[in-house]
């Protein structure tokens, strides 16, 4: 800690810090556009020029590091000569169309130079032009207005891990860019727009759509991944224009993912479901609230009366809030179902209420320094989750990625496995093989599960790594948590999480840490004498008589699309509390209740650090629609079941907090599975692709068109499968999946692992298959077949 | 040599022989994880490779090698004059007209060049002989005026030695 | 008068200067075998350097045995010696020279300092257009090497040194020493803001010494000679001889390695004088960034680094740009702006876009378009650039500015009221054409 002055205030400081720091902590402006608190320091702007004493000549703020006794005038005639200096150099071949840049209102520059500028530029010579480029779907470019910060070059190096934008050429001429046109390639690329401090990097969906000072802010929270970044949320006249990052340096920093930035664009969709709609005698017809309702209730009760109670069943997305989970496993618990699930793509349940669920906080990430991520994608399940893994391998952290096929962390990684399903068990167990001499107990009781083998020199030292580093982390991802042998991925996860000391993350999926909290679980009975209800997967094979659906759309959303539309189609009745609607869900469904999707409701969300993070809707649902916990409570009363008078959803917050507080936490324990074994033969791998992990998500036209998406229609292999199957790049194929089948292309791939066939899930193609990483078969499809 | 070079596939099989060979010598002068270090010799070693041009797929086959983004390649390549982004002349002159060159009348000998070539500064002639540009000082003021073509520097000019020098041009 | 020729320039008079043979005979790399085979102490050659008072040849003038001084010393791992020859700054020749005909010298010398600061591997920067001098170092590279001068375990002392030579490709902004460096990890060369600087935080982060070409080849010449031998060549503060080269529009041109401290006039003797029998106007002494001296000024002072201090201006890298009378000022203004705005990396504000301002105002001016307000404003614009930039090419695109209107206003407003040129006789303009 050092004593310093800035402006006659006497401050006291860690002596690491630059100048500008010490000035932001202490609430001092000082003008600053190459400086972002998240970024490196490179001092080229220049416009934070200070006068220091004893300097002969005014000092980068940013680049200055504060010294014992030192004292910094911000506001002296030096220090404004030097800033006002500055100004006027970036504005001599600023343009001024203010009044047609998408910054106007809140520009840097402007804001700045109303308070430097002398009006008229004493510059005369002609303006600088630079042509702009078309980098993607979601940054538009307007290269002549940069003031060459090299922000966005920076996040690109450090941040997203991607250096696709640099600053070429020399001197007056340098030009950021990509030198060649193409699409930005990172999950992360649109905080370039809110850290551009001039209008050279805007966002190209909200391009003239809206002046900022015409809307308005509001706090709140991104749903489609677990990390629940803060975002604000920019309205004018109750629409949603544009979502922007929000400072939480504990959750997202400064950054959010471009799939939480863009999923508003999804709001507008045709698609959207905007009346209640009800389907009698095969017709479907708008109608009211309470005739939908009413319809909606009649019809679950005459099951409830004709097949009872357990012919029901409720499935909720993992973006739902707490508090609509809790409402709804509450409703439907009180028509005596307790099938009742939001784990829609999980198949194998085994190890339920053994859940390993501790907090972490993403800073702890950032500090570890052994790191192994397990079938876990995690640029694309949680993209700032990913990033702070980047900061841990930037600064040496040992990164071990195992996983069925192989992508491009954008990170130093210290090596990549990839596996199939029986190998993936077999490494797992080989490096808790070489780690069960620490600890007799878990020896006695895993032993006779491991194979005889000794581990292998690479299961050695991930082992060796994990046990010693001092702060060390497994996170086992969606696709470990979605395969059939999941339990035994996890239960392994654990063992070895517990016998090395890795902090272990069974990575959740959106909010549904927060639907465990709220028990929209088959097993989460409240009454003693009542069984658990029926998973996820049993729902759908059982072929129950009802079904209500929270937000889900079985063919993107579930496991097991084939078996999930025939038990709809099957059923007697279904309730649809949807956002958008689709013809799929016209054809099965009987009641269409149109919810409130994000941004238009309130309630909680459960971050990794278990935090309880509440917002409130920034805009009031369109058409119809309602907030989801407004939906669930009025059909609570319309049942006539009481409990569901409920005013707020902070009362129904409130509710559950209370419920929770009287229960005591009982510390799960160690899964222990009976063997460990994996199906052989031709897998697929279902991966769900970055921008279709949810119906807002694929809703967004902007985040469709991305390159991300690139795999949906195709089928990749590895080239000794090809080789195998006869298969050439390009190539027609049939997948076959017992009487299912569906024809795509072969795109040759040797990431892939080398028997296993990747398949986005969530997609048109996926849809018309059955269960995900089930078994299945490749054929080409000859000219001959056609004919 | 302008031998075919290979600017797609794997690694091993990028360029030709001769050339990657040229370029591990490189790389090899750096500590080990500084093959970024090799980029200026190796673009200039591709640009004679490649008729005295770097072209974007020779480029980004570059970064490929050194295994580091290919922006960090184009950085480099636009920023230092002697790489040259399009297609030049067989032969290269660059006149300096620098103050020092100046004072001793570069003014006349680029006027001389420019006529005589038929093109200005930063053009090629019609039979894609020369390509004429115009550089900052070349560190060779006590010989002012001068120039330098393709790899040797020629000072004190006059126009008759400028006649003689480009008459001994194949 | 003093001898000339006695430190860089020492193998000149010889055949074939740039051999081994010839370099081994005016004793050569026997201070490099003394010293590996007593294993000299460093601070002993630093000592000894610092002594000398031999000052930084690059432009700046800062003593080298202080600079040597800021290598950590007990820091393990890599540290690196760099020895710049990017030789950009208009006016400047004589590193060439060096490279040309003695380059085993500056081997030498870099071989000296790597030992002396505690570094196993050196990069010789040269500018990638000198085709020439980059073969002859490199073949000297290979004598040195088959010598054993070069390699693991030199002459048996333990010591293991590794020299190569780096080339650039043209950016004169490579010559600053931390744009040197980001160029050295083969980037653009655009320079660091400092601090850390780089003894401490250098090549790829680790320690480095960066030194002309000039100084290090200084080096193996004292330690033969002795501090005092050195230092009294020159003047006090001052060791040594230099390389001063004399352009413009002197009757001979050329590369003159002569005591610190020589009078301008007599160096200006030496070059032949002032061409066709002219009268001198003015001289840029250190290389186009160092102010303009007028001819009377100039004429009293002495070629020392405290000497051109007191003259305004700056010995710099020893680039003697001799101006006759015939010389339009505004003309030349023009074209050193010029540089400096094609030069600049483009990085900082205030020279990214002040420098392409300056340049087309003096445009303007020279084309007979210049208005009442400009001479301030190009007064001001070149103040609000010094001393704002990261780096001093900053610095160096505002003095010539600031100088030249300083001393020669009246030109400049002759070109702003009557659109044209005050020394724009006819057949005095031919000369330059
Ligand atoms: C814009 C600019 C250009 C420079 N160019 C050169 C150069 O070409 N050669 C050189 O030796 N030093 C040059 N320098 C000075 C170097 O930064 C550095 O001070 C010098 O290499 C140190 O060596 P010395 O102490 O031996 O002089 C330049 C400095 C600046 C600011
Ligand atoms: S002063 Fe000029 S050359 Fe130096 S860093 Fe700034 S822009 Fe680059
Ligand atoms: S904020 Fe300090 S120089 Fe840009």
């Amino acid at each position: 800690m050092v004593n310093i002055e800035i402006d006659g205030i006497p401050l006291k400081v860690d002596s690491a810090k630059m100048i500008i720091q010490a000035a932001d902590e202490a609430g001092i402006d000082i003008p600053r556009f190459c400086y972002h608190k998240n970024l490196s320091i490179v001092a080229n702007c220049r416009m934070c020029l200070v006068e220091v004493d004893k300097a002969r000549k005014a000092l980068p703020a940013c680049a200055t590091p504060v010294a014992e006794g030192m004292k910094v005038f911000t506001q002296s005639e030096i220090a404004l000569a030097a800033q006002r200096g500055v100004m006027e150099f970036l504005l001599i071949n600023h343009p001024l169309d203010c009044p047609i840049c998408d910054q106007g209102g809140e520009c840097e520059l402007q804001d700045l130079s109303l308070g430097y500028g002398s009006g008229i530029s004493r510059f005369s010579e002609k303006k600088r032009v630079v042509k702009d480029k078309d980098i993607g779907p979601l940054v538009q470019t307007d290269m002549t207005r940069c003031i060459h910060c090299t922000r966005c070059v920076r996040f690109g190096q450090e941040i997203a891990g991607i250096k696709e934008l640099g600053a070429t050429g020399r001197g007056e001429h340098m030009e950021i860019g990509t030198y060649v046109e193409h699409s930005l390639a990172s999950e992360l690329s649109g905080n370039i727009i809110d850290i551009c401090p001039v209008g050279a990097l805007t966002s190209k969906p909200f391009r003239y759509k809206a002046r900022a000072w015409e809307m308005t802010s509001h706090p709140s929270i991104a749903m489609h991944d677990a990390v629940g970044s803060s975002v604000e949320i920019h309205t004018r006249q109750n629409e949603v224009m544009r979502v922007v990052a929000r400072d939480n340096e504990s959750v997202n920093q400064s950054w959010i993912s471009d799939r939480d930035r863009f999923s508003y664009l999804g709001l507008k969709h045709p698609q959207r479901l905007l009346q209640p709609m009800i389907k009698q005698n095969g017709e479907w017809q708008t109608t009211d609230w309470q005739t939908a309702l009413e319809f909606a209730v009649d019809g679950l009760k005459h099951v409830k009366a004709k097949n009872g109670g357990d012919q029901i069943a409720g499935l909720i997305s993992p973006t739902a809030t707490l508090e609509e989970a809790f409402l709804f496993q509450k409703w439907l618990r009180n028509f005596g179902s307790q099938n009742i699930d939001h784990r829609l793509r999980q198949q194998d349940f085994s190890d339920e209420g053994h859940e390993q669920f501790s907090p972490i906080a993403l800073a702890e990430v950032e500090d570890c320094d052994a790191i192994v991520l397990l079938g876990c994608n995690v640029r694309s399940e949680a993209p700032l989750l990913a990033h702070r893994i980047r900061q841990s391998a930037c600064s040496g952290g040992l990164i071990s990625d195992i996983n069925f096929f192989k992508t491009d962390l954008l990170m130093p990684v210290e090596r990549q496995v990839v596996v199939n399903s029986t190998q993936l068990l077999s490494l797992l167990s080989g490096i808790a093989k070489a780690l069960l001499h620490l600890d007799s107990e878990a020896a006695k009781a895993w032993q006779h599960l491991m194979r005889e083998k000794a581990a292998s020199a690479t299961e050695q030292n991930i082992a060796m790594q994990l046990t010693n580093a001092n702060q060390s982390l497994i996170v086992v991802g969606a696709l470990a948590n979605h395969h059939p042998q999941a339990a035994v991925i996890r239960a392994l996860a654990a063992l070895i999480s517990q016998l090395t000391g890795a902090r272990l993350l069974i990575l959740p999926e959106a909010n549904s840490q927060a639907l465990h909290l709220a028990s929209a679980l088959p097993h989460a009975v409240t009454g003693k004498d009542q069984k658990p209800g029926l998973n996820a997967c049993e729902i759908w094979q059982k072929q129950l008589r009802a079904y209500v659906l929270f937000n889900v759309e079985p063919e993107f959303d579930c496991a097991d699309p084939a078996a999930a539309k025939l038990a709809l189609q099957r059923a007697g009745f279904v309730v649809a509390i949807n956002s958008f609607e689709c013809d799929s869900l016209r054809d099965y469904a009987d009641v269409l209740l149109p919810l409130a999707a994000f941004a238009e409701t309130s309630g909680t969300f459960v971050g990794l650090d278990h935090q309880w993070q509440s917002f409130t809707g920034a805009v009031v649902p369109p058409g119809d629609s309602r907030p989801g916990w407004k939906i669930l409570r009025v059909l609570g009363n319309i049942s006539k079941f009481s409990g569901f008078d409920y005013v707020s959803s902070e009362g129904v917050r409130q509710d559950l907090q209370d419920q929770l507080n009287r229960q005591a936490s009982a510390k799960s324990s160690l899964y222990i599975p009976n063997e460990i074994a994996s199906a052989k033969g031709i897998q697929l791998i279902s991966e769900v692709p970055i921008y279709r992990t949810d119906s807002l998500v694929r809703h967004s036209k902007s985040l469709q068109l991305t390159p991300e998406n690139q795999f949906l229609d195709v089928v990749r292999i590895h080239p000794a499968l090809a080789k195998k199957s006869g298969l050439l790049q390009g190539d027609s194929v049939l997948i076959q999946q017992g009487d299912l089948a569906v024809s795509t292309t072969v795109l040759i791939d040797e990431q892939v692992a080398e028997d296993m066939v990747y398949l986005s899930a969530a997609s048109p193609l996926a849809a018309k298959l059955g269960s995900a990483f089930g078994q299945l078969q490749l054929s080409a499809i000859t000219e001959m077949a056609n004919a | 040599m302008t031998a075919n070079l290979q600017l797609t596939g794997h690694r091993d099989q990028l360029f030709n022989e001769t050339v990657r060979q040229k370029l591990d010598s490189w790389i090899s002068k750096y500590p080990p994880g500084q093959a970024q270090s090799a980029v200026i010799p190796a673009l200039h070693i591709l640009q004679d490779a490649h008729q005295g041009w770097l072209s974007e797929g020779l480029m980004r086959a570059l970064a490929e090698y050194l295994d580091i983004p290919a922006i960090s390649v184009f950085e480099v390549a636009t920023f230092y004059t002697m790489f040259e982004l399009n297609p030049v002349g067989q032969h290269k002159i660059s006149v300096c007209t620098n103050i020092s060159c100046q004072l001793c009348g570069s003014e006349e000998i680029a006027s001389y060049l420019q006529k005589k070539l038929g093109i200005g500064f930063g053009q090629t002639t019609a039979d894609g002989k020369f390509t004429l540009k115009e550089v900052e000082c070349l560190g060779a003021c006590v010989g002012a005026p001068m120039l330098l073509l393709d790899r040797d520097y020629h000072e004190h000019l006059t126009p008759e030695k400028i006649d003689t020098l480009l008459g001994g041009v194949k | 008068m003093m001898q000339q020729n006695q430190v860089c320039f020492r193998t000149m008079h010889l055949d074939q200067p740039w051999s081994m043979e010839a370099y081994r005979s005016v004793g050569g790399y026997e201070v490099l075998e003394k010293i590996l085979h007593e294993k000299t102490r460093q601070e002993s050659i630093i000592e000894t350097i610092k002594n000398s008072a031999l000052r930084g040849r690059g432009g700046a003038g800062f003593p080298t045995g202080l600079k040597w001084s800021f290598m950590p010393r007990r820091m393990p791992g890599d540290k690196y010696i760099v020895c710049n020859s990017d030789e950009g700054e208009p006016g400047t020749c004589k590193d060439r020279d060096i490279l040309r005909y003695n380059p085993h010298q500056l081997i030498e010398g870099m071989i000296i300092a790597g030992y002396t600061i505690g570094a196993q591997r050196g990069y010789n920067y040269i500018r990638g257009e000198f085709f020439e001098p980059i073969e002859r170092f490199e073949q000297a590279l290979t004598e040195a090497r088959e010598a054993g001068y070069l390699g693991k375990n030199i002459l048996g002392s333990g010591f293991n040194f590794e020299l190569h030579t780096h080339p650039g490709a043209g950016a004169y902004i490579c010559g600053e020493e931390t744009a040197l460096l980001e160029s050295l990890e083969g980037k653009k060369g655009q320079p660091r803001y400092k601090p850390p600087f780089p003894a401490g935080y250098g090549l790829y982060g680790r320690p480095t010494t960066i030194n002309n070409t000039e100084t290090l080849a200084s080096v193996p010449v004292i330690l033969q000679h002795g501090a005092d031998w050195f230092h009294e060549l020159g003047t006090p503060n001052n060791g040594g001889q230099k390389i001063f080269c004399m352009t413009g529009h002197v009757n001979k041109p050329g590369n003159y390695e002569v005591p610190l401290g020589m009078p301008f006039a007599e160096l200006l003797e030496l070059a032949g004088g002032v061409r066709h029998g002219h009268k001198l106007k003015a001289v840029i002494p250190g290389g186009s960034s160092t102010p303009v001296v007028p001819a009377d000024v100039m004429m009293q002072t002495a070629m020392s680094y405290d000497g051109i201090g007191k003259a305004g201006s700056m010995l710099g890298a020893g680039s003697v740009i001799v101006m006759d009378e015939t010389t339009c000022m505004v003309k030349a203004l023009e074209r050193i702006a010029y540089f400096y705005y094609e030069e600049s990396c483009g990085q900082c504000t205030p020279c990214r876009e002040g420098t392409g301002w300056l340049y087309r105002v003096i445009k303007r001016i020279e084309n007979g378009e210049g208005r009442q307000e400009d001479l301030d404003r190009l007064v001001d614009v070149a103040n609000n650039i010094n001393g704002n930039t990261i780096c001093a090419l900053g610095d160096a695109a505002a003095a010539p500015v600031i100088s030249f209107i300083k001393h020669f206003r009246e030109e400049f407003q002759y070109h702003i009221d009557h659109q044209r040129c005050l020394v724009a006789e006819p057949e005095l303009k031919l000369n330059y054409g």
